[in-house]
């Protein structure tokens, strides 16, 4: 039997361990940001609903949002251009609010591959792709990616001809990114619907490429 | 100051104390101007809730054979970051 423990006082009907419950102590960090939305809520800056709002909304972002813009640029020469020129407003016409982000896009090639990270926090462009991945955030992901790209794309799976160069982008101070993913070539015949299932949002970080079907 | 695309400058190399955006890495680095961003308010004033200065953005772009030594040899590679106009010296 593939659950078959020794120890059956600690293992869940499933055969699986108990997980710990998650009730650790508040953190000083988690402690302060408490008493500042509650000392927030209380002076009337703004109200417990619109907090919950702001989070539903956040939740609500996906890469799925990315993807249909990156779809848009494949089908649309014209949009792909005005998305290269100016991400915040292209992506503002297909209804993505992107606020005061300013929005930096950057297109792969067959001869330039793109990635993106932010060495100094997390900065990412959460309005087309929602929260971060928790490997973006790790300091081993922050200070590889700036200094052995080519060895962290492997990891990623992704390899890379010697000839084909690698633009690593820091996302210093108020820019964010997204990489328009190259197109596989035998998506000819695809719907901009279709194609919109095929963008990835490693993809569009560059720590992936969309394989040919 | 405006700095035009394309344009050869180096990071200043100083390690001011206090909240800095300009990576330890690319201090006193060449790299090339890849463009201007835009007007921004200076980040090392607004993390200490000050009037902040605001100052012209730009994308600098290094290779990385001149970022790191042990880098693949002659690499075309390159890294671009953001970099405040009083981070920036011209040559």
């Amino acid at each position: 039997m593939p659950h078959d423990h020794h120890d059956h006082d600690h293992l869940s009907p499933s055969g699986h361990p108990y997980r710990q419950d998650n009730d650790e102590p508040l953190t000083y960090w988690q402690l302060m940001e408490i008493s500042v939305r509650e000392l927030m809520i209380e002076k009337g800056k703004f109200s417990a609903p619109e907090i919950n709002q702001q989070i539903d909304l956040m939740d609500s972002r996906s890469p799925a949002d990315g993807a249909t813009v990156v779809a848009r640029a494949w089908m649309d020469p014209d949009f792909k251009k005005r998305l290269l020129e100016n991400g915040a407003s292209a992506a503002e016409e297909l209804d993505f609010e992107i606020g005061p982000m300013h929005l930096v896009v950057v297109e792969n090639t067959p001869k330039i591959h793109n990635l993106i990270v932010c060495t100094l926090c997390s900065c990412y462009p959460r309005n087309l792709l929602g929260l971060p991945p928790d490997w973006y955030k790790t300091k081993e992901y922050r200070s590889r990616a700036v200094k052995e790209p080519r060895t962290v794309l492997t990891e990623f799976g992704v390899s890379l001809p010697e000839s084909t160069v690698v633009r690593v982008h820091d996302s210093t101070a108020d820019m964010r990114y997204l990489v328009l993913p190259l197109r596989p070539e035998s998506t000819a015949e695809m719907s901009e619907v279709e194609l919109r299932k095929l963008v990835s949002r490693d993809s569009m970080i560059g720590t992936g490429v969309i394989q040919e079907i | 100051m405006m700095i035009s695309d394309g344009t050869v400058i180096k990071i200043k190399d100083t390690s001011p104390p206090g909240h800095i955006r300009t990576p330890k890495y690319i201090r006193g680095k060449i790299g090339v101007v890849e463009r201007c961003v835009g007007v921004f308010e200076n980040p090392e004033q607004l993390a200490y809730a000050l009037n902040a200065n605001s100052y012209s953005l730009y994308r600098v772009r290094f290779k990385m054979t001149d970022l790191w030594s042990d880098y693949l040899k002659d690499s075309d590679d390159t890294l671009d970051a953001e970099v405040f106009e009083h981070w920036i010296e011209e040559i």
